[in-house]
């Protein structure tokens, strides 16, 4: 593609730089920042910060501060299950729906709803709901004679409320991909398996599941990024409470800085937050590289 | 069609309706709460007499800041889409089609990647004490360029699926017609691009909309957004759900808004990144 306009450079160039820009002063620096944050005490006077050097106390403390490790836990925990969930639930009912609906648009409007809904209000609309007191699901279930539960307030249940939300929120965005994916698949397959009399759960296993292997990984992988970053659920549900039941990262991280006013160690929280995610990224890619390289 | 295939139709479709209600039925609760006197709400009342005096005290009493709130989450979504949106087109170009050296792309894709799989929280602390630092902090500015930043990732992978889609044989025609590399971008890619630019820009001023954790922790009363200012009703010392109920009604207007007009475009944004 080599195509010789004798200013490509400087165009090129110019295409670029808001790009490198913007990332060089709000991400780049930021985190050379944290980095020099971390090792500090901050203070603000009159408007300007002053700064000591504590050397690597704060990052020392890190690994023996019992509410981030359950943050971390506890985030682990929500991503496997709720993401999980969703995709099971997704991909099960874009499966039944893809031969017959074709999407129409209408469905495609409902589905979308919650996709494109603020995290913050499905927060408040759960919070009305789950109300111990006033809420819809205690008054549906006092219908049927159960008793009346504290969904958020009760450590045993609180991660368990939020991860209903939270499948509540994305299985509609599991679904819709899937639905793209599986009404992008080449027709004569299944029309062969059909001539073939398959039976349905080979046809699943054999020919729908290893086509739809690049859409699912997509998905999961997006949806797993996603559910790391819990945080307006969250704040507005349980707020990490009660105890640490749902303490996340997300919400450790802003305590620290933004309640709590401890920068320099709300940015070694942050930097040990950041190693984590590389850690678990090289983790993925070489598990990808191994499973690309096994003959199929 | 034989019978057997109808009942599987049938269940079919009496899946999906379940799954559709499931979806809705929230959603219309909070929004009839939103017409409840507080006393309906706390009581529990299904049925109720609709008020509108949770509206009016947010849009039109003294107190209440929430148009302010609503200009503000206006503003901070349309600025830092338009931000997006130009720079992640014409960075998604020049790394597809100006030749652009290996190292380079990989390193911007690289740490797009990275960058986007980080949780926002980590850098909020950081990006707080330097804009307070420049004398930036709580302010717009702030808000815009953050937004910007977050969605970056996101307008640069979209932008370039989108983009792949546009034939290079038409520039190449373009180059043999003498016309020169900015024109070839304004005159004959950009066009081209308008769908994927509509259904990207409509995602990403939702996303900019909808973003809460980082404009909580940037923004002061006068620069809070719309999702600010709703969860300080809920996190009151004195909850006042049907101003909350109000306020979340209110806020899903603009995706709603465009959902109705761009349903087409918002799910091939959706899924074009997954699908490419």
């Amino acid at each position: 593609m080599a195509r010789r306009w004798p200013s490509l450079r400087l165009w090129r160039a110019g295409s670029l730089a808001p790009l490198v820009l913007f990332y060089v002063l709000l991400t780049l620096l930021p985190v050379l920042n944290l980095a020099a944050m971390s090792v500090s005490d901050v203070s603000w006077a009159a408007g300007r910060s002053h700064w000591s050097f504590v050397g690597a106390e704060h990052l020392a403390r890190v690994a023996d501060d019992a509410v981030y490790r359950a943050g971390v836990r506890n985030t682990a925990w929500f991503a496997a299950v709720s993401v999980s969930i969703q995709m099971l639930l997704g991909f099960t009912l874009a499966l039944l729906v893809s031969r017959t609906t074709r999407g129409s648009t209408l469905w495609r409007m409902v589905f979308l709803l919650p996709i494109l809904m603020p995290g913050i209000v499905i927060g408040a609309i759960w919070k009305l709901m789950y109300d111990a007191d006033f809420g819809v699901i205690n008054q549906v279930l006092a219908w049927f004679g159960a008793r009346a539960r504290d969904w958020t307030g009760s450590p045993e249940l609180a991660m368990a409320s939020i991860i209903a939300v939270d499948v509540w929120h994305w299985t509609p965005f599991v679904f819709l991909l899937m639905l793209a994916g599986l009404q992008s698949l080449p027709p004569e397959v299944f029309e062969a398996a059909r001539v073939d009399a398959t039976p349905w759960w080979r046809e699943l296993t054999r020919i729908t599941l290893p086509l739809m292997l690049p859409t699912i990984v997509v998905t999961l992988v997006f949806r797993s990024i996603m559910a790391f970053k819990v945080f307006d659920e969250i704040y507005l549900l349980t707020s990490g409470g009660p105890g640490t039941a749902t303490e996340v990262i997300s919400f450790s991280i802003y305590r620290t800085f933004f309640v709590q006013g401890r920068a320099g160690y709300g940015a070694a929280v942050s930097l040990v937050t950041m190693m984590l995610i590389a850690m678990v990224v090289v983790l993925a890619l070489n598990l990808q590289a191994r499973l690309a390289r096994r003959p199929a | 069609m034989r019978p057997r295939m109808r009942i599987a139709a049938g269940a079919r479709l009496a899946a999906l309706t379940l799954a559709a209600l499931a979806v809705l039925l929230p959603f219309v609760w909070i929004v009839a709460a939103s017409f409840k006197y507080e006393i309906d709400i706390t009581m529990g009342r299904l049925v109720f007499s609709p008020t509108i005096v949770h509206f009016d005290e947010l849009l039109f009493s003294r107190g209440s800041d929430f148009l302010r709130n609503y200009a503000n989450s206006f503003g901070v979504a349309l600025v830092s889409t338009a931000l997006c949106l130009s720079a992640g087109t014409l960075g998604a170009y020049a790394l597809d089609r100006l030749d652009t050296p290996a190292w380079l792309r990989h390193a911007l894709l690289g740490w797009s990647m990275l960058y986007y799989m980080t949780p926002q929280m980590t850098l909020v602390g950081s990006w707080y004490v330097l804009f307070r630092q420049v004398g930036l902090g709580e302010s717009y500015t702030a808000l815009v360029l953050t937004h910007t930043v977050m969605n970056l990732p996101m307008a640069l992978w979209l932008m370039g699926a989108f983009l792949r889609d546009v034939p290079v044989e038409l520039e190449e025609a373009a180059r043999v017609d003498a016309c020169g590399p900015v024109k070839t971008f304004t005159h004959v890619v950009l066009p081209l691009l308008r769908p994927g630019l509509l259904a990207t820009g409509a995602l990403l001023f939702i996303f900019s909309w909808n973003e809460f954790a980082v404009s909580l922790a940037l923004t002061r009363n006068e620069t809070a957004t719309v999702p600010v200012a709703l969860a300080k009703f809920a996190q009151d010392f004195d909850m006042k759900y049907g101003a909350m109920a109000a306020a979340a009604t209110l806020s899903l207007l603009p995706a709603l808004l465009l959902l109705l007009l761009a349903t087409r475009s918002l799910v091939r944004g959706l899924t074009q990144g997954a699908l490419k």
